[in-house]
């Protein structure tokens, strides 16, 4: 199996006029014409309205779907790859999913520990540690013998990034992580988001890279350093945050929430 | 204006439309039962494929997981209903053999005793009876649970861990249920020969127990234990198959979940007596 190149500083993500295929129906367009670059520890967040195609992006960018056209390079290889000839760098990539989407015949102990136990041989080591210590991180310990089912929305968004977390990836999928939520749990998702773009705490001082979708832009205003925005199925990188009060672009005003909803 | 002006003017043209003939109805109707039948067998085919291949190719990958699932489906779909087929084996026993031995005694045809029992029970009743339980059971909580799962994205989400969800939800049921109804039908078998036999003995047919053993063995070939393993199994395979394909294998809606398991149910009958005719066949020209 190929071994990853953890130290490579060769773009994670390259995307050359890639059409993105919807994720329901991956024969289906929902963006055209992506051209995007991510390198290792960037921080990015992606702004779009509902249904923009921000989930279809982060679903290919995972490699769950395969582009429909165009070149999409992930860690420098071309995508998609067939079997598990690339397990090992698709393993460098984890994904938050919306609403957790964890599996309700497991415990919240079951579900983080359930990608180690099966990615033994990659994973290595003492997997029991880590879960407890991913548990602690999160602060689900306490409801780490419960059933997904039993927890809130918020709980079940956190052990969503728990178990997206324990495999270690170097890049990490976000896939619109404060919806919903109130704002002790946004500020505790910030917060995190923060250590991991920094490399402080769980992963011994690698920065990881981060790729948000937001409907949102406010909260991440200060705390990205890349956005774009999902716009007529088409990805525009808006630059770095200094600039995006000066852009003047209506939708970018409406995610920054300083004009009232589209109708 | 006439009745034909009227329509186009107002843009109604339900005075042009010549309703179909009945034969044309019918023959639309079966023609798209037909096509929706074969569009089904050809994605069971492929669905049964890929899950062969990914039991040959994967059965020892990720055994941590993979080999507790197994135990657990043999435990849920066989151990827990181990009561349910005590009842029904012991209720065929008294209401249906223990008449049958009764009539075959009082018609004096009690050498026929063995044979009978061989080709009612072991043969047919057996594993159809069994398998039919545990498909009522088991099979469509395997819908639900899927359907469930694959409504509620569990599935990309074992997708974005690199987890296989044929590997870790399919092939774990098709194993566990395949040995669950081989080991449920043999406990059929036993408590319905039985139990039929203590109904003779309470109403005082004169019929010792080596006697009836030795009918019963006497009638039993080598064919009929390899065939009862491979059918009794081969009902559990193909009951997970389709009840995991209906799950899985589309794009579901919560509210579709019913409909689908209500179709893995009719389908997976149908399959079983269809591979129980084919192995009648086997017992004619053997």
């Amino acid at each position: 199996m190929e071994k990853p190149d953890i130290k490579s500083s060769a773009p994670v993500v390259e995307m050359t006029a890639v059409t993105v295929g919807l994720r329901e129906d991956p024969d289906q367009p929902a963006l055209d014409d992506v051209n995007w670059c991510v390198n290792p520890g960037e921080y990015w967040v992606i702004g779009g309205l509902h249904a923009s195609g921000k989930s279809d992006l982060l679903s290919m960018t995972a490699g769950l779907t395969r582009p429909l056209r165009g070149s999409f390079r992930l860690f420098g290889r071309e995508m998609p790859v067939e079997g598990d000839q690339f397990l090992a760098g698709l393993l460098r990539i984890g994904m938050v999913f919306d609403g957790g989407q964890l599996f309700h015949h497991l415990t919240i102990q079951e579900n983080i520990a359930l990608p180690l136990r099966y990615h033994r041989e990659m994973a290595g080591g003492d997997f029991a540690k880590t879960v407890k210590t991913i548990l602690e991180m999160t602060g689900l310990s306490s409801q780490a013998a419960q059933y997904p089912g039993r927890l809130g929305r918020a709980w079940q968004k956190r052990a969503g990034l728990a178990r997206a977390l324990v495999l270690r990836p170097e890049v990490l999928l976000l896939d619109n992580p404060l919806g919903g939520l109130d704002w002790r749990h946004v500020q505790w998702w910030l917060d995190v988001l923060d250590q991991l773009s920094a490399g402080r705490g769980f992963f011994d001082g690698r920065p990881m890279t981060l790729v948000v979708a937001a409907e949102d832009l406010r909260p991440w205003k200060s705390r990205a350093a890349h956005f774009a925005i999902l716009q007529k199925r088409r990805f525009c990188a808006l630059g770095h945050h200094p600039e995006l009060g000066r852009l003047t672009d209506p939708l970018v005003r409406e995610l920054l929430a300083e004009t009232p909803a589209a109708k | 204006m006439d009745d034909s002006h009227s329509a186009a003017a107002t843009g109604d043209s339900v005075g042009d439309f010549v309703p179909a003939p009945p034969s044309w109805k019918f023959a639309t109707s079966v023609g798209s039962s037909l096509l929706g039948f074969l569009a089904t067998a050809r994605g069971l085919a492929a669905f049964a494929l890929i899950t062969l291949g990914v039991i040959l190719s994967k059965f020892g990958v990720a055994r941590d997981v993979t080999f507790p699932a197994i135990y657990q489906e043999q435990a849920r779909s066989g151990k827990r209903a181990l009561p349910m087929i005590i009842f029904l084996s012991v209720a065929l026993g008294l209401v249906v053999i223990g008449q049958t031995i009764s009539y075959l005694k009082s018609y004096g045809a009690s050498s026929l005793l063995g044979p009978v029992m061989v080709a009612v029970v072991v043969r047919e009743l057996g594993p159809l009876l069994t398998v039919m339980l545990v498909l009522a059971r088991s099979g469509t909580r395997n819908v639900i649970e899927l359907g469930t799962a694959r409504s509620q994205g569990e599935l990309e989400a074992l997708e974005a861990l690199r987890i296989d969800p044929i590997h870790y939800l399919v092939m774990p049921r098709v194993i566990g249920m395949g040995m669950a109804v081989f080991s449920l039908t043999i406990y059929f078998i036993i408590g319905t020969l039985v139990s039929g036999y203590l109904f003779a003995f309470m109403t005082n047919i004169p019929l010792r127990p080596d006697e009836y053993l030795h009918q019963l063995t006497d009638a039993l070939s080598g064919l009929d234990f390899i065939v009862l393993a491979l059918k009794s199994s081969l009902f559990g395979v193909i009951i997970a198959v389709i009840t995991c394909y209906h799950g899985l294998a589309q794009p579901l809606r919560l509210e579709e979940v019913p409909a689908a398991a209500i179709r893995a149910v009719a389908q997976s009958v149908v399959a079983c007596v269809l591979l129980d005719a084919f192995f009648i066949l086997i017992y004619m020209f053997a």
